[in-house]
């Protein structure tokens, strides 16, 4: 299995390098992702090619192992480090496991970053995030409040209590709260991500809250029961269902007006993103604390203490766009 | 007459359900509203559909911890086959359904049966290949919303004589499992094999065909409740139901049904899932922190087992007196 694999991967690169023979001055930056055949990863494969053909003289290599396998991962880095390529842009499938392959590809001169999931400090010179975590929250409460010009009751349907990034996004929220002239936050009730949970609570938040105006739920089964339990309390209009979701499972909604618009990063701009970045490291930028790398349209990302960046906001999906991006992910 | 009243089940749930209601509504009043206690009722029917089928089972001294993988696997096979075929009409995708539900309950049954396999082993085994079945068929994809024809979705909303179909439903079953329990021979002998399976087989009982049968009554009301379930949550996928096996065996337990087999009723049962129904419907609305929230759920059920424990103790030192009061 393995060496048919190894086979595989070695066939698959070699067929690139010949199709590569012809530019030979192209610069190489591969697109590692955790594993082939996923549709978000499909979609960051669209946004680097789109990157690529704006740069011109880039080939963006999109490779993977078959299944979610770090030890996949590393075998795809090596044959990687074989073809000499400029750069690897990899969503780590393990944190610590990548490290060696990849440090022994930064020894070559090869630029390393991660992207979507990241690799431990040692093992990039950077790390992009698709969004932070005041970026995350700032846009939940502007979610509503951009519905809501007269201000109004909201609550917050949240995974469970002890979820660290739920807890984080709504403290970031609460935060900037002020910025929202009358969004008046009364609750934050917990659907343990099950769906039966996740509608009793909001049946339970329309019952307390006669004046409630929005539900933010930051969690993807959350937002899809609060949705839901909306629609058969027969508060469409009256009631929006907004947070974090993915288009696919959101599609019925934002559909039947329960959702006006919610939030999800997109992969498109994470792949460009990505590709962007991995272009300004090969022309020389230099990947440390307080650096700003370029990410074409997406603009700049400034790097952190620990070499990270945030790309942007998380991108809204409306009745415009949601159908487009329901068949991606 | 404190003793007589702790004896008597039904009535002591009776009392607790209308102390609990009188708790709730020194809260927060909106909560006895009619249409809010009949919105309970409908919120707790699944629940109580499935508690019928665990009693038929616990009645024979066994457990069925697969009821709620097997409601996943149903739920995701009847929302797939809408999603494949929108045309295919509903009753037909019940059915099918309930004739997976049936088939799985009937593998938990044959294990029991044929192997001799202890109940909880078999159940919990099979508990993990039904989630498992699940992930291989749907590649741990969802069926959303918009993937399910609207008729799929009305079916337990749509109201008749001012109730939702779902509380309907339930009534019948409930209505259905009271008869085949009272009326019906099968319904006695799951009394005898759990009262006592040696003295049932002198009595021309076949225990493990009396245990087979449990199952299959159970895997189709999972069956059942698994179209139920993600029509009603509009959203199918992996995870649907994840725990609630506890919670059915838990408003089984409540309900007086006890676990050694052999005792329980109908009433017992619907009257549990009531009682947690409430208790669950009514926590998110008045203020109580989600910690707090699972230590209550728990020990209401320890508080349940308790008073079971006691009950039982009595009953079971007095034999003769009880036989000749029959």
């Amino acid at each position: 299995m393995k060496i048919l694999k190894s086979l595989m991967v070695t066939a698959a690169v070699s067929l690139a390098l010949m199709a590569n023979a012809a530019h030979a001055e192209n610069k190489k930056i591969a697109l590692v992702v955790k594993a082939l055949g996923i549709g978000f990863f499909e979609a960051a494969n669209k946004g680097a090619q789109e990157a690529a053909k704006e740069l011109g003289d880039v080939e963006v290599i999109y490779t993977g192992p078959t299944s979610t396998t770090a030890e996949g991962q590393i075998e795809v880095i090596n044959s990687l480090i074989a073809q000499k390529v400029d750069a690897i842009a990899v969503s780590a499938n393990d944190t610590d496991a990548l490290v060696p392959a990849l440090k022994k590809a930064m020894d070559r001169g090869i630029k390393v970053i991660s992207w979507d999931s990241g690799v431990a400090k040692d093992g990039r010179m950077m790390h992009l995030n698709p969004s932070s975590n005041p970026l995350i929250g700032n846009m939940i409460i502007k979610l509503a409040a951009d519905n809501l010009p007269e201000g109004g009751d909201v609550a917050v349907l949240s995974a469970s209590a002890t979820a660290t990034n739920q807890n984080t996004w709504i403290a970031e929220m609460k935060k900037v709260q002020g910025n929202y002239k009358g969004i008046n936050v009364v609750a934050t009730v917990y659907g343990d991500d099950l769906a039966d949970k996740s509608y009793r609570e909001t049946q339970g938040l329309i019952q307390s809250y006669p004046n409630l105006k929005a539900i933010i739920a930051p969690t993807s089964v959350g937002i899809v029961a609060a949705a839901q339990a909306v629609t058969d309390a027969g508060k469409i209009g009256q009631i929006n269902v907004t947070g974090l979701g993915l288009p696919s499972e959101m599609a019925g909604h934002v559909k039947s007006g329960a959702s006006k618009s919610f939030a999800i990063w997109n992969p498109i701009d994470l792949g460009y993103s990505a590709t962007m970045i991995a272009y300004d490291l090969i022309g020389g930028a230099e990947a440390k604390p307080g650096a700003e790398l370029k990410m074409g349209r997406m603009g700049a990302v400034k790097l952190d203490d620990n070499n990270e960046g945030a790309m942007a906001d998380p991108f809204v999906y409306d009745a415009k766009n949601v159908e487009e991006f329901a068949k991606i992910f | 007459m404190m003793a007589k009243f702790l004896k008597n089940r039904e009535l002591l749930l009776v009392g607790a359900i209308g102390v609990l209601l009188a708790l709730i509504t020194w809260r927060f009043p909106p909560f006895v509203a009619p249409a809010n206690l009949a919105r309970v009722y409908n919120d707790t029917s699944i629940l109580i559909i499935l508690a019928l089928g665990q009693m038929a089972v616990i009645l024979t001294r066994c457990i069925d911890l697969s009821m709620a993988a097997n409601l996943a696997l149903s739920g995701m096979v009847a929302a797939m086959l809408n999603a494949a075929s929108p045309g295919l009409p509903i009753p037909l995708v019940i059915l099918a359904a309930v004739a997976l539900g049936t088939v799985l309950g009937m593998i938990n049954g044959a294990l029991v049966w044929k192997l001799d396999i202890p109940p909880i082993v078999v159940t919990l085994g099979t508990l993990t290949i039904y989630r498992g079945l699940i992930f291989l068929l749907s590649d741990g994809k969802w069926i959303n919303a918009h993937q399910m024809s609207d008729a799929f979705k009305a079916l337990p909303r749509d109201a008749l004589l001012g109730f939702p179909v779902l509380s309907w439903l339930s009534l019948v079953m409930i209505a259905l499992v009271f008869l085949l329990m009272s009326r019906t021979a099968l319904g006695r002998a799951f009394y005898a094999v759990g009262g006592n399976p040696h003295a049932a087989v002198y009595t021309g009982i076949d225990v493990g065909r009396t245990r087979f049968s449990a199952y299959c009554l159970s895997g189709a009301l999972a069956g059942l409740s698994g179209y139920l379930w993600v029509s009603r949550y509009a959203v199918a996928y992996v995870d649907i139901a994840a725990g609630f096996e506890l919670d059915i065996i838990a408003a089984c337990v409540i309900g007086g049904i006890s676990i050694a087999g052999g005792i329980g009723t109908v009433a017992g049962a619907v009257l549990g899932a009531l009682f947690l129904g409430v208790i669950k419907n009514a926590l998110p609305v008045i203020n109580i922190s989600p910690f707090a929230q699972m230590a209550i759920s728990g020990t209401v059920i320890i508080i349940a087992v308790a008073v079971n424990a006691r009950a039982e103790r009595r009953k079971g030192r007095v034999i003769l007196r009880k036989a000749e009061a029959v």
